[in-house]
């Protein structure tokens, strides 16, 4: 498809959810704080779903409830009490404001410095968008281009009901409830997400973004994600956006689920910007999110992230590579600065043999913040002949903040062959000092001296999702020095 | 141009520079010479505006401007350039986007048109020409990895691509093989003109056969103990510093 006819496409849809009923309808539909079996019941009776899928979330909730949350990370916040949650509550009503001169001149500020079109900055701070072009019918168009080839992107309580086979067959395989708290807790109570299935032999023509997806609102809290690509299929899936995301939701639990199966292909990637808090850290989001991947015979499951939001984030998209031949990998750049605090990572599970596997990680800190590499690789004794690559560095800014490295290394057999390199460096004085004396100001130098930093990693993006990706890592670390 | 007057500095409370003076005219070139830890390149760093060393005593003025008020990068606006005893490392950043970032700094401050690409390429080219040095290097990362003749080479590039009124060129002659030392020496001689001046701090009195100075200071404790002509400097190659 055309760049330009997917620009507009993505700029008709987006305004879609203004016009459709459901927001509307919905919209003072609230439940009460607190879970219990009847929030959840409540929930799926909401949501309109059949009763495998409450059974479903009952069993998840049963688990949730003989289970505490993980502490082992190296992470400082304080307790979450699960009663004083709302759980299911309608989607906001986004077109609210007349026009841009009543959104907040902050996020203003950042969304032109972010270069984010006018239609667009009305989308994300909720103006209200004139539709002058038939919506219905681009949005048709660019349906119908996908399931001409059989593909199936809708949200994930749409799937529930209309594919109810395919999501029972693989909702919660990769991702069991039990596999963590924060699993379970989503396993119960997911709120929305995406539901992808790419059919054998197919390429997915374009980048399939949640942008594109018209029940998007509301959906930030408890996101559920389920890809399936079946035999030789080929998909690349971007998640979120680098305009800031506000949310009153302090908790965040999602999950994602990919299924590569024989010689196909996933390429996820993600730029996450939850509000981070204020500059003493409070009021940000704390993310704490579950993503995995399996990849059969010869298939590939590659993670891309840029992670800048979030006062707290608890993140390890992993991949288990089950089939002979299978590739994982993981890429990753995570900012912190203020009081923001990251603990996130990979696991790579290597069960096939000749599986490989490759992990770069990057992290920055600046200010008071703490950012911590977590990964564990892990090639069990049938997996002969597996690799493993490694590379985890740290870039501090200043004094105050912290990195640290924790690779756990499992190798079951001798065949197998696993590198790990860390680094921890500073920007230097005198590299600013470098900068300086050639006319470059702090802030200009440090965005340089970052972005080439992160290189390796923003040339794995989308093109155009680097290109954003660059700018709000230059608007993250803005005031880091100095 | 250069007006240098008693200046005392401190690094971590230890005293460096005990009362140095120095004034350079424009068009004029000075080697600076001196042992090792005399405080050649603390000299060099001042004039640049490094905030580590922590000014006592003493003025700088340039061009009419009270230098100490002004920020590195003010500095290198006005036209000062140093070409660093060791050039520092910036790792994924290409040396094509470095020099397009300064030059376009440059250009902002002076509310000139910043350059294209195409222009740019075009003077980057020309000026890797001047100093014999292979376009492949404008897409390696800055000073990484670079041999120590390469990173000197390309602290000449910038120097070209900047054009500064000042430059203070510190051991750019140290690492450098013969043929190379020619054709730097020879790229710094192009430079020259009747309104830049040059700093040339070397140990060595073969750079100033090829870059001859105007004046030879030998700088010793923090102070310039003796200033002469371009013999002085073959007066030190025999005689050493002992024999001043
Ligand atoms: N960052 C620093 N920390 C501590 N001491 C320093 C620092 N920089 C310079 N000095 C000290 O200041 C003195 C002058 O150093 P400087 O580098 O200016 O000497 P130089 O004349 O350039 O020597 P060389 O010929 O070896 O390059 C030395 O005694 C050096 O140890
Ligand atoms: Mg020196």
């Amino acid at each position: 498809m055309e760049k330009k006819d997917e620009k507009k496409i993505i700029a008709e849809i987006t305004e879609q959810s203004y016009k459709y009923g459901f927001v509307s309808k919905l919209d003072s539909d609230t439940i009460d704080k607190g879970l219990n079996e009847d929030t959840i019941k409540l929930i799926s009776q909401k949501k309109g779903e059949p009763e495998w899928m409450l059974e479903k979330r009952l069993n998840a909730f049963k688990l949730l409830k003989t289970m505490k949350p993980p502490n082992w990370a190296n992470l400082k916040f304080d307790e979450i009490d699960l009663q004083n949650i709302i759980y299911y509550s309608a989607p906001k009503k986004k077109a609210s404001l007349k026009s841009l001169d009543e959104a907040d001149p902050e996020l203003l500020k950042t969304l032109n410095k972010l270069g984010i079109s006018i239609e667009e900055q009305k989308r994300l701070t909720g103006v209200a968008v004139d539709v002058v072009i038939d919506s219905v019918s681009v949005s048709t168009s660019f349906k119908e281009k996908l399931s001409e080839l059989g593909i199936i992107f809708c949200s994930i309580s749409e799937a529930i009901k209309k594919y109810p086979e395919l999501v029972k067959k693989y909702i919660g395989t990769v991702v069991p409830p039990k596999d963590n708290f924060f699993a379970a807790l989503n396993s119960a109570v997911f709120s929305d997400g995406s539901f992808c299935f790419i059919p054998k032999g197919v390429k997915c023509p374009m980048e399939l973004s949640t942008y594109f997806r018209i029940n998007e609102a509301g959906t930030g809290q408890f996101e559920r994600t389920l890809i399936i690509a079946e035999e030789n299929s080929f998909v690349s899936y971007l998640e979120g956006c680098t305009a800031p995301q506000r949310d009153e939701n302090q908790l965040h639990a999602a999950i994602v689920e990919l299924i590569a199966l024989d010689s196909a292909e996933i390429k996820y990637s993600t730029v996450q910007n939850w509000y981070p808090g204020d500059k003493d850290g409070k009021g940000g989001v704390y993310n704490f999110v579950t993503k995995r991947g399996i990849a059969h015979k010869k298939a590939k499951i590659s993670w891309t992230q840029v992670e800048t939001g979030s006062s707290i984030t608890w993140k390890y998209p992993s991949c288990i590579l089950k089939g002979d031949d299978s590739i994982g990998e993981f890429f990753s750049i995570a900012v912190t600065n203020n009081y923001q605090q990251a603990d996130t990572g990979t696991k790579m599970i290597h069960l096939g043999n000749r599986t490989k596997s490759t992990i770069i990680s990057k992290g920055i800190s600046a200010g008071n913040s703490n950012s911590s590499y977590r990964g564990l690789v892990q090639i069990n004794r049938q997996a002969k002949n597996s690799r493993n690559f490694s590379q985890c560095d740290s870039l501090l800014m200043g004094n105050k903040c912290g990195a640290h490295t924790f690779p756990y290394i499992k190798v079951r057999n001798k065949s197998s062959v696993v590198e790990h390199e860390a680094t921890t460096s500073k920007i230097g004085e005198d590299q600013l000092f470098y900068c300086n004396q050639r006319g470059i100001g702090n802030e200009e130098s440090i965005a340089l001296i970052v972005n080439g930093y992160c290189k390796d990693i923003l040339q794995k993006l989308p093109m155009e999702f680097a290109i954003e990706a660059k700018k709000l890592l230059e608007i993250t670390l803005e005031d880091s020095v100095g | 141009m250069l007006k240098i007057k008693n200046l005392h500095c401190n690094i971590n409370s230890i005293p460096v520079l005990k009362g140095l003076n120095l004034t350079i005219n424009p068009g004029e070139v000075h080697a600076i010479m001196g042992p090792n830890g005399s405080g050649k390149s603390t000299l060099a760093s001042i004039i640049a505006g490094n905030e580590n060393y922590e000014i006592t005593q003493g003025s700088i003025n340039f061009s009419n401007n009270d230098l100490l008020d002004f920020s590195p990068e003010e500095r290198s606006h006005l036209g000062i350039f140093l070409s660093f005893q060791y050039p520092v490392e910036i790792p994924g950043v290409s040396v094509s986007n470095f020099i397009k970032t300064a030059v376009n700094e440059h250009k902002k401050i002076n509310n000139s048109k910043e350059l294209t690409s195409t222009e740019l390429l075009k003077l980057m080219k020309s000026n890797l020409k001047l100093l014999d040095m292979d376009p492949s290097f404008l897409s390696r990362s800055m000073n990484d990895g670079f041999s120590g003749g390469e990173k000197k080479r390309n602290e000449i590039f910038q120097l070209a691509m900047l054009q500064p009124k000042l430059s203070i060129l510190d051991e750019i002659d140290s690492g450098l093989d013969i043929d190379a030392l020619r054709v730097v020496a020879a790229g710094v001689n192009k430079l020259r003109s009747d309104s830049n001046s040059f700093i040339i701090i070397t140990h060595y009195q073969r750079l100033l056969n090829y870059i001859s100075p105007d004046f030879v200071h030998v700088l010793n404790d923090g102070k310039i103990v003796k200033s002469g002509d371009a013999k002085l400097a073959l007066e030190l190659e025999e005689k050493g510093y002992d024999g001043l």
